[in-house]
């Protein structure tokens, strides 16, 4: 080849077109908003019902989860993600998209080694640093309560 | 006015820690799944410090709702189980506060597997 | 150091005699629709799971191109076949029935040229008959290999490639008319440091270029050569790369080229990004849309290139790149 690799990553940069981000941020927020808006809704309802916020943010994560994984399985959060890109991604409904579809699609190899093992194949890391994060900070604050 | 208005802000922060993840999917090479890890491991350190409290009071679902939020429940339970049960607490806030999400991500996902078949809408279009 | 050139391969007698496409519900409602053999209603075809449909869409291929031909597995003597599956799965399990002898072969999109290149090979040294070269691919199936499950909420990037529910036969023997094989270059593994999984064109374009300047040189051809250059699946990422690493050496190849994978689907209306990919998208494309053309010397002569991206999920995790290949394939109607 009479290109280098570094000429032909600058040729492939020229030719890939960034994605359309007049468009892709907009959505994104508008959507993800809109989730938001449906959780604050969610929060009040449940308020309303008598329940302290703890308890009612529970119900609300619930709730969400509950509709992530029905829209899931309708196929329909996977087409909504392809114009909502983050704004389906970061809320809560994404992180339960995540384990919802690996357990749908990996349900044809088995309910163990399938749908069982493979449920956690996007989420685990999320799972794993989350937890591990929380248990630097309670270090830190433990020790912190030891003054 | 102010139910207005709550609703309001949840949406704009909301739709902004969206926004930013969207940033973040087309300038750099971050897989949706290193967004994800990343935000809930932001909202732990951010939770941590006591600087996402604030925005959790003014935003409520807005900040709650997206996977920071998430991370900052992690934080929070931590702490509360530390104050409550001491070292062992270390060990126990996490998954305390976050049982709900799991438990019912996995349940919901378990049954919605059992009773819808893979396929993708946009595959069928 | 020199550079290996490889040799191009001129071949007397081995011409296509009979081909076939099958093509998933998306396909079949792009531009083309209406040229291949069978368009599937449901993309999992009546099967349990995605890679038995996939084995479907191989099978069904075959059978059509053999009833074309008027031919029995027993008068087959040899297939070519390979998809992008781990251990070539669709062509294992989707051949098995015929109890034709089978030779798998993996080169990514790229396969159905390497399996033509082959056949081609076997029938103009004698060994056989007639030899058959059958490859495919599934979205679906694809998807669950390469991407993320199905109902995943991922992004896509706008350079990434949407893999073809295709499938392509064709059956090679030395009868003596057209469409002729009359020549073929292998390609050489071309790695240009691309890293980004969601960019294959950009992957592929560097191995396009160095097969088809290869071929150029040793048939003492140029673009104006050939009424069509046929590139398998470069997209637009890719093919606009192509240009211009000819425009490099001052050749204009823009105007005789043409790429399956920006003419099976309609990209203004059916949301597939840079254009499709897979092993059975130029299958289906050369084997519904060009062949045709060939044959009734619509087409005097094209080039067919298809493009591969020989990328490991694995390697590209720990860090490396994605190599690329591209074989051609001269099919001329004299």
């Amino acid at each position: 080849m009479n290109i280098s690799n570094q000429e032909y990553g600058k040729l492939a940069k020229r030719h890939s077109h960034p994605s359309a981000m007049y468009k892709t941020i907009p959505l994104a927020f508008v959507i993800g908003g809109g989730i938001c808006v449906l959780g604050e809704a969610l929060l009040n309802m449940y308020q309303a019902f008598g329940l302290d916020p703890d308890e009612s943010g529970m119900w609300t994560s619930m709730t969400l989860i509950f509709l992530s994984a029905m829209f899931t399985g309708l196929k329909l959060y996977d087409r909504i993600a392809q114009h909502a890109g983050a704004g389906t991604l970061v809320p809560i409904t994404g992180f339960a998209n995540s384990v919802v579809s690996p357990a749908l699609d990996f349900k044809s190899e088995g309910y163990v080694l399938g749908l069982g093992a493979k449920m956690f194949v996007i989420a685990g890391p999320v799972i794993v640093y989350g937890i591990s994060a929380s248990i630097v900070y309670g270090v830190i604050y433990y020790i912190t309560t030891l003054f | 006015m102010d139910m207005l208005m709550e609703y309001v802000w949840a949406f704009l922060i909301g739709g902004l820690l969206c926004a930013i993840g969207q940033v973040l999917i087309d300038l750099t090479k971050l897989t949706p799944a290193r967004i994800l890890t990343s935000y809930v491991v932001a909202g732990v350190v951010l939770g941590g410090l006591g600087w996402y409290q604030p925005i959790v009071d003014l935003a409520g679902g807005g900040a709650t709702v997206p996977l920071t939020g998430f991370g900052h429940l992690l934080a929070k339970g931590v702490r509360k189980a530390v104050d409550m049960n001491g070292f062992i607490g270390i060990f126990m806030g996490g998954f305390t506060s976050a049982a709900v999400g799991i438990s019912a991500a996995i349940f919901f996902g378990l049954v919605a597997a059992l009773i819808f078949k893979s396929g993708s809408k946009i595959n069928e279009a | 150091m020199a550079i290996c050139e490889g040799k191009t391969f001129k071949f007397g007698n081995a011409s296509i005699s009979e081909w076939a496409s099958v093509v998933g519900k998306v396909e079949g409602e792009g531009p083309h629709g209406d040229e291949f053999d069978e368009v599937l209603e449901d993309n999992k075809d009546n099967m349990d799971t995605w890679e038995q449909a996939e084995a479907q869409l191989q099978k069904k291929a075959l059978q059509h191109a053999m009833d074309k031909a008027k031919l029995c597995p027993e008068k087959m003597d040899l297939i070519f076949a390979g998809d992008l599956l781990n251990q070539c799965t669709g062509s294992s399990y989707g051949l098995k029935e015929f109890y034709i002898p089978f030779l798998g072969v993996y080169g990514a999109c790229s396969t159905f040229a390497e399996c033509l290149l082959l056949s081609a090979c076997m029938v103009n040294a004698g060994y056989v008959d007639n030899c058959s070269a059958v490859t495919s691919s599934h979205f679906s199936s694809a998807e669950r290999q390469f991407r993320f499950p199905l109902n995943y909420g991922g992004v896509r990037t706008p350079t990434s490639q949407w893999t073809a529910t295709a499938a392509g036969a064709a059956i090679l023997n030395s009868a003596l008319k057209p469409p002729y094989i009359r020549a073929g270059t292998v390609g050489k593994i071309q790695d240009m440091g691309i890293t980004d999984l969601n960019n294959m064109g950009a992957a592929m374009a560097g191995a396009a270029y160095d097969t088809i300047s290869r071929h150029f040189k040793h048939m003492g051809t140029h673009p104006e050569s050939y009424d069509v250059i046929v590139t398998g699946d470069l997209g637009q990422v890719g093919s606009d790369m192509l240009y211009e690493l000819f425009q490099r050496d001052g050749v204009s190849l823009k105007e005789h080229h043409q790429d399956c994978g920006l003419l099976i689907y309609d990209r203004e209306r059916q949301d597939v990004h840079a254009g499709g990919s897979g092993c059975g998208c130029s299958a289906s494309m050369m084997c519904a849309h060009f062949l045709d053309r060939v044959k009734s010397g619509e087409l005097k002569r094209i080039l067919y290139v298809a493009t591969g991206a020989l990328m490991s999920p694995t390697m590209v995790q720990q860090g490396g790149s994605i190599p690329g290949i591209a074989h051609a394939v001269e099919i001329s109607y004299t």
